[in-house]
């Protein structure tokens, strides 16, 4: 791989991991806060 | 204190004796390991005599890791910790007992250790002063960090697998000092050995305090 | 984290409004805060990638590798701000004893890792094309490995099951062990290599930088904190719902075990 190749992969694979793992603790958050009453979530 | 240390410290070790857990058991896979290595690694091509003192210390690490779990594993039995918070005794002493048994018996599997490296892996042992200030001060260091991470194996069930995980990576600086002073030691390697002692001792230093102070809320806690 | 108990002004459409009053709470982890930090974050990746890769000239030593380091060196500072977070959230619950800090420091461990792992990723990318291989007993990258299992360590003794007060007392313990086994892993590994010292810049701004490569080093920093800041409040969030979860369906299954042994007894 090109040295252009080398630092695609760490710009894409970076950004790709911090938001598959955004994403991630997002989805875990709206399933959760179904089962939490509305008092409990009312964020500051 | 230093009672209450040494009470703790000789109740562990009568145990071990009676046990002989570790004479029974820890020492031979001690000594397995130097086998093994034996196997893995070239035995006419030298490899064995350069990193004599890198493979006694990583079998140090793992004897630890085992020692630590069996001086905790004595805790376990129903009531034994219960008892321990009510006798009165400080967290620190028991701490610390603790720490000097550990400490006493993998100094007792180091010098077996260092006797079957001698004649299995042909090494002369020199550089006394260095080699057993190493020794001592690897190994407290080694024990103090263990005594802290047991007591969370004990208070944790299901967690002994994970007690190689929590403290080897914590232990990676004994290895790196305790490796490159023997080395000095054995005169493997030119370069000053009693920095690497010096960091040995600090290691210690700093967690025989951080396991004082937070052996009580890892005792006491419900 | 507690809940604000005072009405907020339904500003609203009425629609919206809950029975009781007041505005609806959110239904996911987000809030105002939240959505600004993350839109900020968002304009500081576009900002990042710009200037990283396209205004930056290559570096006079480093050439086009410097666009890796504008990745690794806030990672790893990010990852390092997380767990002095960790480790102050761990002394403050052994201290006060409240959730708060228990699961702060829990986020921030998480979010932590996962920069380090990243700073592994870039750092090994980095080495592919400096040195030809992925891997070298580079000083910083085998610290960070080092530190990095030890976290894990971390994480995975919060996934054991047990009391909530035993994994926060447990945990606090181990993020504090953690946090100063930094310093001396980095001397004692820093010594082990320094008979055969490497080029490298991993892990610092490095001080000769200027003009647009500073700005964009202190650029990326910034970016990163910014990500770090969202991520933990998410997490620290998740961690706050799935906690309240727990609880009620234990309070449910005892009102159910109770509503049975009433049963039995009934007749």
């Amino acid at each position: 791989m090109s040295t252009t190749g080398y630092i695609a992969a760490a710009w894409v694979g970076t950004f790709a991991a911090v938001g598959a793992y955004a994403v991630w603790i997002l989805r875990r958050g709206r399933r959760a806060s179904e089962l939490v009453p509305e008092e409990e979530r009312r964020w500051m | 204190m230093i009672r209450d240390v040494l009470l703790v410290a000789r109740k562990d070790l009568r145990l071990e004796w009676r046990s002989r857990v570790g004479v029974g058991q820890v020492l031979p896979f001690a000594l397995l390991c130097v086998l093994l290595f034996a196997f893995a690694l070239d035995v006419d091509r030298g490899v064995l005599q350069e990193a004599t003192s890198g493979l006694f210390w990583v079998v140090v690490l793992f004897a630890t890791v085992l020692v630590v779990q069996r001086a905790f594993a004595i805790e376990a039995d129903d009531g034994v910790l219960d008892a321990l918070r009510l006798s009165g005794l400080a967290p620190s002493a028991v701490y610390l007992g603790k720490v000097v048994a550990i400490t006493v018996e993998l100094l007792a599997l180091e010098v077996v250790l260092w006797l079957a490296v001698a004649v299995l892996y042909d090494t002369t042992l020199r550089g006394w002063g260095l080699l057993a200030a190493t020794v001592v001060l690897a190994t407290l260091g080694a024990a103090a960090a263990g005594a802290t991470y047991g007591v969370v194996g004990l208070r944790l069930r299901g967690a002994e697998t994970l007690l190689p995980l929590l403290l080897l990576p914590l232990l990676a600086p004994v290895l790196i000092g305790a490796t490159s002073a023997s080395d000095v030691a054995l005169g493997r390697s030119a370069g000053p050995g009693w920095p690497w002692a010096a960091m040995l001792g600090i290691f210690s230093g700093v967690y025989l305090l951080l396991g004082s102070v937070l052996f009580r809320p890892l005792m006491e806690d419900p | 984290m507690t809940i604000d108990p005072t009405p907020v002004a339904p500003v609203a459409p009425p629609v919206d409004v809950s029975p009781s009053g007041r505005r609806p709470a959110p239904t996911s982890t987000s809030s105002r805060a939240t959505r600004i930090l993350g839109a900020l974050s968002l304009a500081g990746i576009v900002a990042l990638a710009v200037f990283g890769l396209a205004i930056t000239p290559p570096d006079a030593q480093l050439g086009e590798t410097i666009r890796i380091l504008y990745m690794h060196v806030p990672t790893v500072s990010a990852a390092y701000v997380a767990f002095i977070v960790t480790a102050v959230g761990s002394v403050l619950y052994l201290w006060k004893r409240s959730e708060f800090w228990d699961l702060l420091a829990a986020s921030s461990a998480e979010v932590g890792v996962l920069f380090f792992a990243l700073t592994i990723f870039n750092g090994m990318l980095w080495g592919k094309i400096t040195w030809g291989v992925f891997w070298r007993w580079e000083p910083r990258l085998t610290t960070t490995t080092v530190l990095f299992l030890t976290y894990l360590g971390y994480l995975a003794v919060r996934r054991i099951p047990t009391s909530v007060r035993t994994r926060a007392t447990v945990s606090a313990v181990i993020g504090i062990l953690a946090v100063v086994n930094i310093p001396i892993t980095h001397k004692a590994v820093d010594w082990w290599r320094g008979l055969h010292q490497e080029k490298t810049i991993f892990g610092t701004v490095d001080p000769e930088m200027q003009g647009t490569q500073l700005f964009t080093a202190y650029l990326g920093l910034t970016v990163f904190l910014l990500l770090f800041a969202w991520l933990v409040i998410h997490r620290f969030r998740l961690a706050w719902l799935t906690e309240r979860a727990e609880e009620r369906s234990l309070d449910d299954a005892i009102a159910a075990r109770r509503a049975e042994g009433v049963e039995e007894v009934a007749p």
